[in-house]
């Protein structure tokens, strides 16, 4: 049986954009200036174009599971997530087609009261799964978002720098997981072949907890920087973190360890024979 | 030592135990408590860095569970905070082997058990295997 909302559609198509767009202003208010009129209108066009077919193809009951149709859903998500709108603002994109397929169920199917209800039942459950689908995709695209950034923060906020001819500083500040180690290791190795450096200051007095696994990852860092001819000197080990590590059981064998960065700079001038004086006063 | 006679519960704080960015959570919550009842910045390092251990053994070991953080009383008006970390995962058979420094079957230190038990001022393990471990910690605060 050919779907009588396919065919709705069909004869409707352009009226009904309008009445949905109508729909999608009115529910949205002001959130409705993120975007233009235009692209509102080529989105809504695409997706009631996707629905028409996709009834025609599948009827109601299936089309909520059709890729063609899905797949216009995933753009619109993927685009309202760039654009700023909160999920309940991007639902509102299908759920106000709801709106205005009422309307015209309504002016079709008014006085046949068993037709009326039952393509309301489908169009209900139809645009209530379609609705359900943006909403988790636009989740999916917003949580892919949030991994990115968190992926570009962990890059910014390693930098290797040099303090000195082939002395380098490796700030550490927040936690050290397993993922930011990787880029810290990955970070100071280069650094050391850049520089040709053989002494690494790694500071960690940003680093609010050092447990076994942040002290595991220390060392490997430290290891690896080792195999390549580079020593490494632990800075910022405040009174509270060197207590905590002698009762964790960690040992820090081999490694050089200093209250502050500053200590661990002069201590790597000394290991280079070199000091810094105080100018005497005559001018230069 | 008998464990202490605990009077008052006086906050309870229940943390889910799912992914290691809850362990993250946890370090933060424990913190804010030993904050609260003015703990000193070494206790404070001391019992979050115990935290983290044992969250992250439930995570990890145990495949996630539940952590119940409390601020409690005792009969002489002392504060201190008892934390415990439950989990339905495989449990330990040999606890006593679980708890020397340096053993591990997985890829850590070993040393997460045993450095908790000493950042503690008690330390209480329950396990069994396919009985889940429940590891309930405390600390005094002064
Ligand atoms: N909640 C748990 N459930 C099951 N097994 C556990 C649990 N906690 C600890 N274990 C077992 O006890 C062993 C020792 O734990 P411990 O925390 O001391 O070391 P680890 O976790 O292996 O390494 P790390 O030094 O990073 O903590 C673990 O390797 C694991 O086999
Ligand atoms: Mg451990």
């Amino acid at each position: 049986m050919p779907s009588k909302l396919a065919s709705l559609i069909e004869q409707h198509e352009s009226e009904l954009l309008d009445e949905w767009l109508e729909h999608q202003k009115r529910a949205l208010g002001s959130a409705a200036q993120r975007i233009s009129d235009g692209q509102m209108r080529t989105a809504s066009q695409r997706l009631l174009g996707a629905l028409r077919m996709t009834l025609q193809a599948h009827g109601p009951e299936a089309a909520a599971k059709d890729p063609a149709l899905l797949q216009v859903l995933d753009a619109v998500s993927h685009e309202r997530v760039a654009q700023g709108f909160s999920p309940s603002e991007t639902a509102v994109f299908v759920f106000s087609l709801k709106e205005a397929l009422y309307d015209r169920l309504q002016k079709e199917f008014g006085n046949d009261a068993a037709a009326f209800s039952k393509e309301t039942w489908d169009v209900t459950r139809l645009l209530d799964n379609m609705g359900l689908y943006t909403f988790e995709t636009y989740q999916k695209s917003r949580d892919d978002i949030i991994r990115r950034q968190q992926q570009e923060l962990l890059e910014l906020s390693t930098p290797v720098m040099e303090l000195w001819d082939g002395i380098l500083a490796l700030p550490l500040i927040g936690t050290l997981d397993s993922g930011r180690t990787q880029i810290v290791m990955q970070n100071l190795l280069d650094a050391v072949v850049a520089k040709n450096a053989d002494l690494a200051i790694i500071d960690i007095t940003g680093v609010p907890t050092v447990d076994t696994l942040v002290a595991q990852h220390l060392l490997k860092t430290v290891s690896a920087a080792r195999l390549m001819g580079t020593d490494c000197i632990i800075s910022g080990i405040r009174p509270q973190i060197a207590q905590t590590i002698i009762h964790l059981g960690v040992e820090l064998q081999g490694v050089v360890t200093k209250a502050s960065l500053s200590g661990a700079f002069a201590y790597a001038l000394e290991h280079r024979k070199m000091s810094i004086v105080k100018n005497s006063g005559i001018a230069t | 030592m008998p464990p202490s006679i605990i009077s008052e519960t006086v906050k309870n704080q229940a943390v889910k135990l799912n992914a290691a960015s809850d362990v993250v959570m946890i370090r933060q919550a424990v913190r804010a408590l030993a904050v609260e009842i003015g703990m000193n910045l070494v206790d404070q390092t001391k019992i979050i860095t115990a935290a983290s251990e044992l969250a992250r053994n439930a995570v990890i070991h145990g495949g996630g569970g539940d952590a119940t953080l409390e601020i409690v009383r005792d009969a002489a008006n002392r504060l201190g905070l008892r934390l415990s970390f439950e989990d339905r995962g495989p449990g330990i058979a040999d606890i006593q082997r679980a708890m020397t420094d340096g053993y591990t079957t997985g890829t850590g230190l070993g040393l997460g058990l045993g450095g908790a038990r000493r950042l503690s001022s008690e330390f209480h393990i329950q396990s069994a295997p396919e009985q889940g471990t429940k590891v309930t910690i405390l600390k005094w605060k002064g």
